[in-house]
């Protein structure tokens, strides 16, 4: 059997130079599309290009095979300019099979390209799709310039040498696929005929199919009439460094790994597995070679008490969930607070009520993080805005909960968790060093407070195995500075007051707010994953002379310092979010200010367009 | 043991606070045994934790002059495991009664055990609801006239024991508030032991449920209505006259005459199977003798032994992480 690896010639037609292109990817779960976007990404990310992903698939793990809730869908947008969305329309739209086609032809450009699998389109697959007419033939794609490829075909016919069966042979046309776009885009095969190396290693026939099935789609294009010319697609201008690719979840947990190591404290995390969080439970357990420990605990409750725990010791805790998950760890949370220990809780937000959307974004558990428990009990909270950004979220995060001794929270969302971006790797020893102490022990005729404070109102962070400072917590009211039981009313309000005025405090501590874009007009305020969307709309709107300012709220609580001066300045403030008006709510009461809200609960991100809209209209 | 430490009496390991247990609750003699026990067993104030849930026996921690935590309900097992799992030189202690580890926390119960971390819980058994003012609990019997059940309660009873058991205990046993002697001598057992202890207590609640084990203390019916277990020895209660044997899968109450113990059942805490140790725990009241002692004593690989070697084994092979080179593992470009 002889094999093809180095027979990727370069592509021989017209290249057309454009600065950006939208790919989307669709087809069956079991038919590797996530597997094909990441390969298109990594290989766009390689070649200069700055990128951002945007992974869609059902919640369940093997939905009926061709129908459409079992379409899974990955869309990169890879560019020559700086980029911070996976793009509105797209401009290539790759289907595997009809409800692919139907499901995700309403988002492909009028100018797009629809390059469809033509061998899946029999009397079963359209039943399966529910579809009465062939989309091919009843005028579906006519407004679209689509290239029907017999792409199953041509793959067994392609690995028929390496002697797989038929079903596995089948099982090759992502690659395929993979070949003709990484034609089309002239992207370098080398990183994937890697990434075949390294997955099939114990398999070589495998690899062998799959190199084969590569490189038939590659070919294809260049012997195909169908297309006259590739596209190219210059490098981008970024901030020289070294870059790879993360993915937020991924990000989130080095962060987290980064903190640990800056802190000089080993990492403690209880977690039960939920959509979409439950990747950074993955990561964070190969890491025990930085001390990290990941228990994965019986249920939700007992992951964050075990991460209380762990902080009652003095390591570094976090628990990690999505929306129902946090539900359920509200008391535990109350408890955290009153404890004023440091630890982490990070909240990957999907669509919710309840079980909700498991594997889609949205925005709405912000008033459940900001308002969730019984009581009165603010805690700071910090979001993520995109997947790279997750890093510093996680080490900004931990550096606030140790100055302020206080549980805090992170929120990300299914956005940024699954999406990808470049990184600049950090140089290591510019990262900011966390302060922690303890106090050591017993001092000479002082008695010890285990609820005594310092500026910043932090109670000492004393732990089990220090001589003469032995002391309980508990969840009942504390009594100032002893921290013994007290049903005092005076003494309660003063702990209310006291544990409140520690959270505002926080507001000092980290960076204000800055303003991108106009300084008067209208202000586009946004939080969390749809910084993206915002700015670049911001950018957008400016470009075509609307004057919009745009704040991002890395803090929503406490707010920036500064916000509220900054919202001042503006004649109309609009607020855009992915559920009914949150954020909007907590910033009327705040500011007393009219602003009105952009809301969408979809479970999709939102697209520039829909913002430079609503920008355009509201600065009417 | 550091022969070169002070010794510390039973004394020191109370704190400041006064105790606020009703007078007469059986949780007073639980507090001063477990201070009785510490200073014998040689343990340190500041090694130590207590952690509990919420009840009346959930008080417990505040009364240590060690380090403890007051939680929330149900859930100090899973406190004791985060805490353990990351020092695991410490003594952890979980205080827990019927109610809270059996209701609201029995899936945290059930999971500690079965994972062998190795802290000591005590579980205070009155079968009520002492804080909240007498309610039924999932011990309390069928048919228990209680402020929630007026016309008695319909729930049937769990068997904390049976429960424990049936979750891979390493180490089960039950006590009585009022047996000093015998309290004393189950907890120190416990704490010797490595792995999750499991001891219940049968504790008085004057208040509320008063004298429901009358039975097992009383001068005149404890004899009969118990069976002390001992390692290596034959079932015999009631001064030596009655013995249990067994009668295919069933224990059945035989008269012992002359100390004849031949055909009896022989205690054996240490037998790999449990199946011994969950046939004791199904013996009841009135029907059979309860019996006090240990139950079961094995060996098995600790919880927080084991993430720690994880952890140390990680190290060794692939030495001390390093945040440069995990950033960049796998593909990676450089822009000028
Ligand atoms: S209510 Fe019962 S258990 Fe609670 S302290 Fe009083 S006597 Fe003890």
């Amino acid at each position: 059997m002889t094999t093809v690896t180095d027979q990727f010639l370069p592509p021989q037609k017209p290249s057309e130079a454009v600065s950006g292109v939208t790919v989307r990817l669709a087809g069956d779960s079991g038919d590797g599309m996530q597997l094909l976007g990441t390969q298109l990404t990594n290989t766009s990310a390689l070649a200069g290009n700055d990128v951002a992903t945007f992974p869609d698939f059902p919640a369940e793990i093997r939905a009926p095979v061709g129908t459409r809730a079992g379409v899974s869908g990955f869309q990169v947008q890879f560019s020559a300019e700086q980029i911070f969305t996976p793009g509105d329309g797209v401009d290539a739209l790759v289907v595997m099979n009809p409800a692919a086609l139907v499901t995700n032809i309403g988002d492909l450009k009028k100018s797009g390209i629809l390059i469809i699998n033509s061998d899946s389109f029999g009397p079963k697959d359209l039943k399966l799709a529910k579809l009465d007419t062939n989309p091919l033939e009843d005028g579906t794609i006519e407004p679209y310039r689509s290239i029907k490829v017999s792409m199953s075909k041509m793959t067994l016919a392609a690995v028929e040498e390496t002697g797989l069966s038929t079903k596995f042979a089948g099982r090759c046309k992502n690659f395929f696929a993979m070949g003709l776009v990484f034609w089309l885009y002239g992207r370098d095969v080398e990183p994937t005929l890697r990434f075949i190396e390294k997955k099939f290693s114990k398999k070589p026939e495998v690899a062998e199919a799959n190199r084969r099935a590569l490189k038939a789609g590659w070919n294809y294009g260049e012997t195909t009439e169908d297309f006259a010319s590739t596209y190219q697609v210059p490098k981008a201008e970024l901030t020289p460094g070294t870059y790879r690719n993360v993915m937020g979840n991924q990000a989130l947990a080095w962060g987290l790994v980064a903190a640990s190591k800056l802190s000089k404290k080993e990492l403690f995390l209880g977690s039960y597995p939920i959509t979409p969080a439950s990747d950074i439970l993955h990561e964070l357990s190969k890491h025990k070679n930085f001390g990290v420990r990941t228990f994965q605990a019986e249920d939700e409750i007992a992951a964050i008490c075990s991460a209380i725990g762990a902080a009652f010791g003095g390591a570094m805790a976090l628990t990690t969930s999505s929306g129902p998950g946090i539900a359920l760890k509200g008391e535990g949370l109350g408890l955290a607070l009153m404890l004023e220990l440091p630890m982490l809780i990070v909240d990957v937000q999907r669509g919710g009520p309840s079980t909700g959307l498991p594997t889609k974004t949205e925005q709405s558990d912000l008033m459940m993080m900001m308002y969730g428990r019984n009581g009165e009990s603010p805690l700071p909270i910090i979001a993520a805005r995109s997947p790279s950004d997750c890093f510093m979220t996680a080490i900004e995060a931990w550096r606030v909960a140790v100055k302020f001794m206080t549980p805090v929270i992170i929120m990300s969302d299914g956005y940024i968790a699954n999406g990808a971006e470049p990184w600049r790797i950090p140089d290591v020893s510019e990262l900011p060093e966390i302060k922690v102490t303890h106090p050591a022990g017993a001092v000479e005729g002082e008695e010890f407070l285990p609820y005594s404070r310092n500026e910043d109102l932090a109670r000492p962070w004393a732990v089990p195995g220090t001589p003469g400072l032995m002391h309980r917590v508990g969840g009942l009211e504390k009594q100032d500075g002893t921290g013994n039981v007290s049903y005092d009313p005076d003494n309660h309000q003063k702990m209310v007051q006291t544990r409140a005025e520690k959270v505002a405090r926080v507001a000092d501590f980290v960076d204000p707010i800055e303003v991108e874009g106009s300084d008067s007009g209208t202000l586009l305020i946004s939080w969390g994953g749809t910084y993206g969307a915002c700015h670049t709309a911001m950018k957008q709107a400016v470009a075509e002379g609307v004057s919009v300012g745009h704040v991002h709220c890395r803090w929503v609580s406490p707010f920036p310092a500064n916000l509220g001066d900054v919202i001042a300045k503006y004649d109309r403030v609009l607020v855009a979010e992915l559920n009914s008006g949150q954020l909007l709510t907590l910033l009327k009461s705040t500011y007393l200010v009219d602003a009105k809200g952009l809301n969408k609960v979809k479970g999709k991100p939102f697209q520039v367009s829909e913002v430079v809209d609503a920008l355009k209209a509201i600065s009417k | 043991m550091n022969a070169e430490l002070p010794v510390l009496k039973a004394a020191d390991f109370a704190s400041d606070q006064d105790v606020r247990w009703c007078p007469g609750c059986g949780d007073y003699s639980i507090l001063a045994q477990m201070k009785k026990v510490l200073a014998q067993t040689g343990a340190s104030q500041e090694n130590t934790v207590f952690i509990s849930g919420i009840g009346c026996s959930s008080r417990f921690p505040y009364y240590m002059n060690t380090y403890g935590m007051h939680s929330i309900h149900g859930r100090a097992p899973a406190f004791a495991s985060g805490l353990k799992s990351t020092r695991p030189e410490l003594d952890v202690w979980v205080i827990t009664g019927d109610g809270d580890a059996l209701s609201i926390g029995g899936n945290h119960f059930m999971h500690i055990i079965r994972r062998n971390m190795d802290v000591n819980i005590v579980l205070f058994n009155n079968a009520i609801y002492g804080l909240t003012k007498g309610q039924y609990s999932p011990t309390s019997k069928q048919g228990a006239v209680t402020k929630s059940t007026p016309r008695g309660s319909i729930d049937f009873p769990l068997n904390p024991l049976s429960i424990a058991i049936a979750a891979e205990a390493t180490f089960v046993a039950r006590s009585i508030d009022t047996n000093i002697k015998h309290l004393v001598k189950t907890l120190t057992r416990a704490s010797e032991h490595k792995g999750t202890s499991l001891i219940e207590v049968y504790q008085n609640c004057n208040i509320f449920n008063d004298g429901i084990w009358d039975y097992a203390k009383g001068k005149d019916t404890k004899d009969k209505s118990t069976v002390v277990l001992e390692h290596g020895q034959p079932l015999v209660f009631d001064g030596g006259s009655k013995g249990i044997r067994l009668n295919g899968f069933a224990p059945e109450i035989v008269d012992v005459v002359d100390d004849d113990h031949e055909g009896l059942l022989v205690h054996d805490e240490k037998s790999p199977s449990n199946q011994l140790a969950f046939l004791l725990s199904r013996m009841r009241h009135p029907e059979f003798p309860e019996p006090i002692g240990v139950f079961r004593a094995v060996e098995r690989a600790t919880y927080d032994d084991q993430i720690n070697d994880q952890v140390d084994d990680a190290r060794a092979e692939q030495q001390e992480g390093d945040l440069t080179k995990l950033f960049n593992s796998g593909d990676t470009w450089t822009v000028e």
